[in-house]
């Protein structure tokens, strides 16, 4: 990697006004966070959120409608797989490289990369909350008279939610994660901060940042625990004899 | 299709999966009256699955027709006509997802009952198979043991007073005491509802102990007997029917009455031991087997002798 960790010969670094903590550029200054909070960081974090909204919402659209139509037709399986698998092992900064002569420095470059890794996870467990439903259970909706879509949205759909909700889970962490590459291409997100504080080797804004893509990927997943659970009042039901 | 139980007739219906020689089921052809209870029975690879399955065209009929209440299933939209039928299997296929009152509520809702009716149609179904409706209602089938799951998988295939209802070994998967409990529930209910039902099992004596008629399927699924229990212990049509009802079936016949439905000989004053007319004649001949005596002495509720019973009787029953 060059650029933003090539360090080259030693430099005196200029920091310009600051604290003393600043100015000598501790591990951690609580002043700079203060003083940079509204102009920097937090604009930083809402727009780490908004990449990783978009991403996940697009990229569960995107699989949910891939594992419906592989539920009906088996056959989809194997092409989906291999293009949403050969896109994972992609690395990112080489993604990157391969969008940005097509869409530019721009989001649309970034949210394309990032929904491409969301992909295999989210289709993945889609299909497998689907056929994870209990062959007796088919049965009896189908002996009842329910028809294919009424199976589909009344049966199939409500019991793969916790399958479902597992891959949001590790889709959301891993773009929260994946999002502070982003920089590279655009200066968007918690890792524009990074990238920049990384050219100077100032530390507090490389910690605060991280810290916060770390905060940020609890909370998410918090969350999502919390939505899981009330969408799934069911399953968090133990057999009571 | 609702309400009142409709006649269940079977018309030279034939099943046969491509690819294989022989038919599943051959030539079937058997009436069920309304009201009543059928038992299909046979050993595994008889064809009485799929003789049932094919009643609600989970199955597809190869050749002859199956009609309820003279309409033939083929000629109803396939939806209309499932959920006209209750259908109820051995691992019950509750929906784990929906409370017990959303399972019995599944068929009435797909119908458009209103709301209303719907919570009071389950909270009697509810009452019918045993399960106070306050303490069940809100509960998921993970809370639920196996006898109370299939009570709400019974409850739930009443759910839209279905004329007709089949039934694909319910009680298989319970316990001897959960099902024994169960197979009364069924009798109770079925005296008060008087449904038409199929019933497949592979026991024999559930099949006695439920059925008003019973068919004996062999492999190929070939109909070897169609009779009420009774016909069947006395008079099998065959060695493999009378093979399939054991060799105890003369005993089983004798469960089948109590001593209050034989002809008594009158009191002749011999010393004998003494039971209650509510006795089945198996457990007569037993007592009369332990107390070493050839009579038996028939008692009335009251307590006053009423005649006697003797192993000659008994022995006499079966002709």
């Amino acid at each position: 990697m060059s650029g933003p960790l090539a360090q080259g010969e030693p430099v005196i670094p200029d920091f310009g006004e600051g604290s003393d903590c600043v100015v000598e550029n501790r591990l951690f200054c609580p002043d700079w966070v203060r003083d940079n909070w509204a102009g920097v960081l937090q604009p930083a974090l809402l727009e780490h959120v908004k990449l990783t909204l978009i991403a996940v919402a697009v990229g569960f659209v995107l699989s949910f409608a891939a594992a419906l139509v592989t539920h009906r037709f088996r056959l989809a399986e194997k092409p989906f797989v291999a293009f949403s698998a050969i896109v994972y092992t992609i690395p990112s900064l080489a993604l990157f490289q391969l969008l940005v002569p097509v869409t530019g420095l721009t989001v649309t470059t970034v949210e394309v990369a990032l929904v491409g890794y969301t992909l295999l996870i989210l289709y993945r467990n889609t299909l497998e909350g689907l056929r994870g439903v209990p062959v007796d259970v088919l049965e009896a909706a189908r002996g009842m008279g329910l028809t294919r879509r009424q199976t589909l949205w009344r049966v199939e759909l409500p019991l793969a939610v916790p399958a479902i909700m597992a891959g949001l889970r590790v889709a959301v962490v891993s773009t929260i994660a994946l999002a502070t590459v982003a920089a590279f291409v655009i200066p968007q997100g918690l890792g524009y901060p990074i990238y920049l504080a990384l050219r100077e080797a100032f530390k507090t804004e490389i910690i605060v940042a991280g810290a916060l893509a770390i905060g940020l990927a609890l909370v998410a997943d918090g969350l999502l625990v919390v939505a899981e659970r009330a969408l799934t009042p069911w399953a968090q039901t133990r057999r009571v004899r | 299709m609702s309400g009142e139980a409709a006649e269940i007739a079977f018309d030279r219906v034939t099943k046969r999966y491509p690819g294989r020689a022989e038919p599943a089921v051959r030539e079937l052809t058997l009436t069920v009256p309304a009201g009543e209870l059928c038992c299909l029975v046979g050993p595994s690879g008889a064809g009485k699955t799929t003789a049932m399955k094919m009643v609600n065209r989970l199955i597809d009929i190869t050749e002859g027709d199956i009609t309820i209440g003279g309409t033939s299933v083929r000629t109803l939209d396939v939806t209309a006509l499932r959920r006209g039928i209750g259908y109820v299997i051995q691992q019950v296929g509750l929906f784990p997802h929906m409370s017990v009152a959303d399972n019995v509520a599944t068929v009435p809702r797909l119908l458009g009952w209103p709301k209303a009716r719907i919570a009071s149609q389950v909270d009697e179904l509810l009452h019918l198979v045993d399960l106070p409706p306050d303490d069940y209602r809100a509960r998921f089938p993970s809370q639920l043991s196996g006898g109370e799951r299939q009570r709400v998988g019974l409850a739930r295939a009443l759910g839209a007073n279905p004329p007709v209802m089949l039934m694909d070994e319910p009680f298989g998967a319970l316990d001897p005491i959960t099902r024994a409990r169960l197979q009364h529930e069924l009798l109770r209910i079925q005296h008060e509802l008087r449904k038409t039902i199929v019933f497949v099992t592979h026991d024999i004596d559930e099949a006695i102990l439920l059925g008003d008629r019973i068919a004996i399927l062999r492999e190929g699924g070939i109909l070897a007997q169609y009779d009420t229990p009774e016909a069947l212990l006395a008079r099998p049509a065959d060695d493999f029917v009378a093979r399939f009802l054991g060799t105890d079936r003369g005993l089983k016949l004798l469960s089948l009455r109590r001593l209050d439905e034989v002809e008594l000989a009158p009191l002749d004053g011999v010393a004998a031991p003494s039971a209650d007319g509510s006795t089945t004649l198996r457990d007569a001949l037993s007592l009369m087997i332990t107390a070493r005596s050839r009579s038996l002495v028939v008692v009335g509720s009251d307590g006053d002798p009423r005649g006697v019973v003797t192993l000659d009787t008994l022995a006499g029953l079966a002709g």
